[in-house]
């Protein structure tokens, strides 16, 4: 038998960016909320603190800050004739758990998205005919403009202490910034990180391909910082112990950092750990949620009542809690009906490392998570898309969030894997090689979708989420067609070798390497509730009173890291919510 | 082709973990366990692996990263501690793994689809090879057979052309070599790196994890040699 607590006006699932979000803006509006995290609390003191945090057998092998895929994980298979298997081991991509989620182990990379990329589809249609996009591929316009997000990217931006260099001000071109960029309303928080070697080089390669490098915005303080909530940031060491790594310098822009201490505070706010949530309740129309129920930390189920239930647990996780409590009709592959699920998207990333010789001081043990060098030149509109023969972009970056031996040391192409010869190419190369990485947008297809497992269960007994997901042609094309450019720019910099993965043709997803924690898709925002699973405010078409925050509400991934566009949109609904619903309970759009 | 191993420039590190093999009756029987008495002997009793599997272990760690002029080997580093010790942690019984069935077979983009965690994947593998040493080498174990044996059994594993009974030979070789990569590398505090000999081979400061006033040093070679995580210096 469930317990049931008293009822709340708002109950947020998930404590990492937007959550926390969320709780800042609603209890400032004067709500009640409560938070329920599935994982531990944890904060800079005791859990990053120095030494134990910088421990990479259990960092970077026990994963001691990441999901444990024991009790929860999802499936995954190419298409849909094939069955899908368990993702056991991590790899690919790196959910988070407990109080700051992923958002207290990413790096920290935190770009907004381009204006063309919200218009992107009708943008595609507009530049080279409908006839451009393949059959299959399913990607649509944000049903928001940057323009109304500037604001709110702004802000987040400002919250974390993100450190860069603007490139176009109130429509001025600034010299140093991104130039091809949407215009900004001011300055980054912060100047920009000290460059490594790597990135330096990287300015003066670009420059002969006739490119327009830029630093990286990163959300790691270049200085000591005070955020508008008072909350105050150390500047980065470049420690070198970034993604999958909490800061131990309370320079890395979190969750637990830059707003969680605010929130302690509040008697509005409460906050719960190790409550996992089951699923959203809905009243016997199916249109109205009534709050959730979750598992206590003794395991037994507990009722939530709330007014509003706001799903912030990771973007494929959002999906999943959709699926088993019933909200909206499930995406169908087949007929494309139905939206929770549809065009389930990721990130197309691929790496060429440089290898020097031994007077080369590349020092790769030296890092700091989001700082580096980039280019916007291959991304957005200043792709020729029709020459380069693909949809969307990317970037190519240089980037060191620190490297150490466990995390596995970069050898030249040929070397074995173990033996004398490679101990040589280690040694030889662990100082003195640096990557590059090229980040690709990545399309949303018909056959790309998220749907529960008809097989596989978590260990709470519902059915795993199942993923069905490969690369296409596009993508392939894509990463041959970045890669090749990357490469191009890297041969100017003369490395004694080279090595580098574009995509073969006919490569398929491979799940055992990490590439990014950049999952998108899956329950949609979109302009009507025929081709999305929620509205421009986030909010579910179907029960009006859940919202679903994160990248979830991409409608295909653009070249860029996801977080920075995840925080401005989960800005957005809480403005929508406290400024429309609160007022007027109910769809804010009408469909 | 001789019972014993026939190079004479075995690594001392491993005659030295031999030597300190003597206690356990299997060990004892061992050929090689002879060799010169320069080195300390390191006296790490295996609480996980059994004598047969230890002696597997030891000789699989020295042709892995053996002891050369490069630097130490996994022997000397305490690598097979390492091992033995982190077989006991949650993380080698499966405790971050998806464990549940059905356990389907599935192409390789798709990862390790098996029942077995870490510590049987390593178990039940080298008992495989070791069954089909004994097999192939008129009764001899793996650790009894020559280096360069040794190596092209190890290297029919990597490439999963090593047929073997109970389990793929590339799924236990990767795991293998993961451990000892782990070992190798991971901080002392952990069993393995004595010394911080691994770090020191390739330059890496260790737990220093402070670098802002080296960013942008270009013109000299980082200076300060590592400390672990209980603050000694190497
Ligand atoms: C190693 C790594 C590096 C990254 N680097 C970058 C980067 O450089 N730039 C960038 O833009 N992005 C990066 N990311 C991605 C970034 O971390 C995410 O985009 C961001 O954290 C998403 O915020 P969120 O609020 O949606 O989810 P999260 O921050 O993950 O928070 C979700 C929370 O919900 C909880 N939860 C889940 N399910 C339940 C449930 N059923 N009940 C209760 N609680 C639940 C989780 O435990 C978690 O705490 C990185 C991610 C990783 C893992
Ligand atoms: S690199 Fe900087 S921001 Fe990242 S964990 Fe270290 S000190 Fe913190």
């Amino acid at each position: 038998m469930a317990t049931t607590k008293p009822k709340v006006d708002v109950v947020i699932v998930g404590m990492g960016w937007t959550g926390s979000i969320l709780a800042k803006e609603l209890t400032d509006a004067g709500l009640h909320v409560v938070a329920l995290e599935r994982g531990a609390d944890r904060d800079t003191q005791p859990d990053f603190a120095y030494p134990k945090v910088v421990d990479e057998l259990e960092g970077s092998v026990h994963r001691k800050y990441l999901q444990s895929l024991a009790q929860d994980t999802i499936t995954i298979r190419h298409n849909t004739g094939q069955t899908a298997v368990p993702y056991r081991q991590m790899g690919s991509f790196k959910p988070g758990t407990g109080v700051g989620g992923a958002g207290s182990h990413w790096s920290g990379c935190h770009f907004r998205a381009l204006p063309e990329d919200f218009n992107f589809r009708s943008n595609i249609e507009q530049r080279y005919g409908r006839g451009f996009i393949p059959q299959d591929m399913t990607i649509q316009d944000f049903p928001v403009s940057y323009e109304e997000l500037e604001p709110h990217f702004d802000h987040f931006e400002y919250v974390c202490g993100t450190s860069g260099k603007a490139g176009v001000i109130n429509g001025v071109m600034q010299a140093g910034g991104n130039p091809f960029e949407g215009s900004r309303s001011r300055e980054y928080a912060l100047p920009p990180n000290p460059n490594y070697l790597g990135a330096e080089l990287f300015y003066g390669a670009a420059r002969e391909m006739g490119w327009h490098p830029y630093p990286i915005p990163a959300s790691n303080t270049s200085r000591a910082y005070t955020n508008p909530y008072g909350c105050q940031m150390g500047p980065c060491n470049a420690c070198g112990f970034c993604s999958d790594y909490g800061c131990l310098n309370y320079s890395k822009a979190s969750p637990n950092a830059c707003i969680l201490p605010v929130l302690r505070q509040r008697e509005l706010f409460e906050l719960r750990t190790h409550a996992q949530v089951l699923k959203v309740d809905l009243d016997s129309t199916g249109r109205k949620a009534t709050g959730v129920t979750y598992l206590d930390a003794q395991g037994r189920e507990v009722q939530q009542p709330a007014d509003l239930v706001l799903l912030c647990a990771f973007s494929y996780i959002n999906v999943h809690l959709m699926l088993v409590s019933g909200i909206g009709t499930p995406y169908d592959p087949q007929t494309g009906e139905g939206t929770i699920g549809k065009n389930y998207s990721y990130q197309n990333l691929n790496r060429v490392v440089l290898f020097f010789d031994k007077d080369v001081q590349a020092n790769g043990f030296i890092g700091i998570g989001g700082a580096g060098t980039t280019i916007d030149d291959l991304n957005g509109n200043q792709l020729d898309n029709a020459e380069a023969g693909f949809v969307g972009g990317g970037i190519i970056w240089a980037r060191q969030p620190g490297a150490g031996p466990v995390r596995g040391i970069n050898v030249p192409p040929g070397t074995p894997a173990w033996g004398s010869a490679w101990k040589r190419a280690a040694a030889d190369s662990f100082r003195h090689s640096f990557y590059y990485e090229v980040q690709g947008a990545c399309m949303s297809y018909k056959q790309s979708y998220l749907s529960l497992d008809p097989t596989y269960k978590d260990a709470f007994g519902r059915p795993l989420l199942r993923m069905t997901f490969d690369w296409h042609d596009n993508e392939i094309r894509a990463s041959q067609y970045l890669v090749d450019k990357a490469q191009q720019m890297s041969r100017i910099l003369n490395p004694i070798a080279l090595s580098g993965d574009a995509k073969k043709d006919g490569t398929h997803y491979d799940i055992t390497k990490y590439q990014s924690t950049h999952t998108c898709g899956g329950a949609i925002m979109g302009a009507n509730p025929k081709d999305s699973a929620l509205n421009r405010y986030l909010q579910s078409w179907d029960v009006p009173n859940v919202f679903a925050i994160g990248s979830n509400a991409f409608p295909q991934n653009n070249g860029y890291n996801p977080t920075g566009m995840v925080g401005a949109l989960a800005y957005w609904a809480a403005k929508a919510i406290v400024d429309q619903y609160l007022k007027a309970p109910g769809p804010l759009v009408q469909a | 082709m001789s019972q014993t191993p026939s190079d004479p420039a075995a690594s001392p590190s491993r005659r030295r973990f031999f030597k300190g093999l003597t206690l356990l009756p299997v060990a004892a029987a061992l050929p090689g366990c002879g060799g010169s008495q320069d080195t300390p002997v390191r006296d790490y009793v295996p609480t996980f692996f059994n004598a047969v599997e230890w002696t597997f272990l030891i000789a699989a760690c020295d042709r892995l990263i053996p002891h050369d002029e490069i630097g130490p080997g996994a022997v000397e580093s305490g690598v097979p501690e390492f091992i033995d010790r982190h077989m006991q942690t949650p993380y080698a019984s499966g405790a971050i793994w998806y464990m549940q069935g059905p356990y389907l077979e599935a192409p390789p983009e798709f990862g390790y689809q098996g029942r077995l965690p870490l510590r049987d994947i390593l178990r039940v593998g080298m008992a495989a090879v070791d069954a089909h040493c004994r097999q192939t080498f008129e009764g001899r174990t793996f650790a009894q057979l020559e280096h360069a044996q040794q190596e092209t059994l190890l290297t029919a594993a990597q490439d999963g052309k090593l047929e073997l009974d109970d389990i793929s030979s590339k799924v236990f070789f990767s795991n293998l070599l993961a451990e000892v990569k782990n070992g190798y590398f991971s901080d002392p505090v952990h069993g393995g790196n004595k010394g911080m000999g691994a770090w020191k081979m390739i330059g890496y400061p260790g737990m220093r994890a402070d670098y802002i006033d080296w960013v942008s040093v270009r013109d000299r070679p980082y200076p300060l040699p590592p400390v672990d995580l209980s603050g000694r210096r190497g």
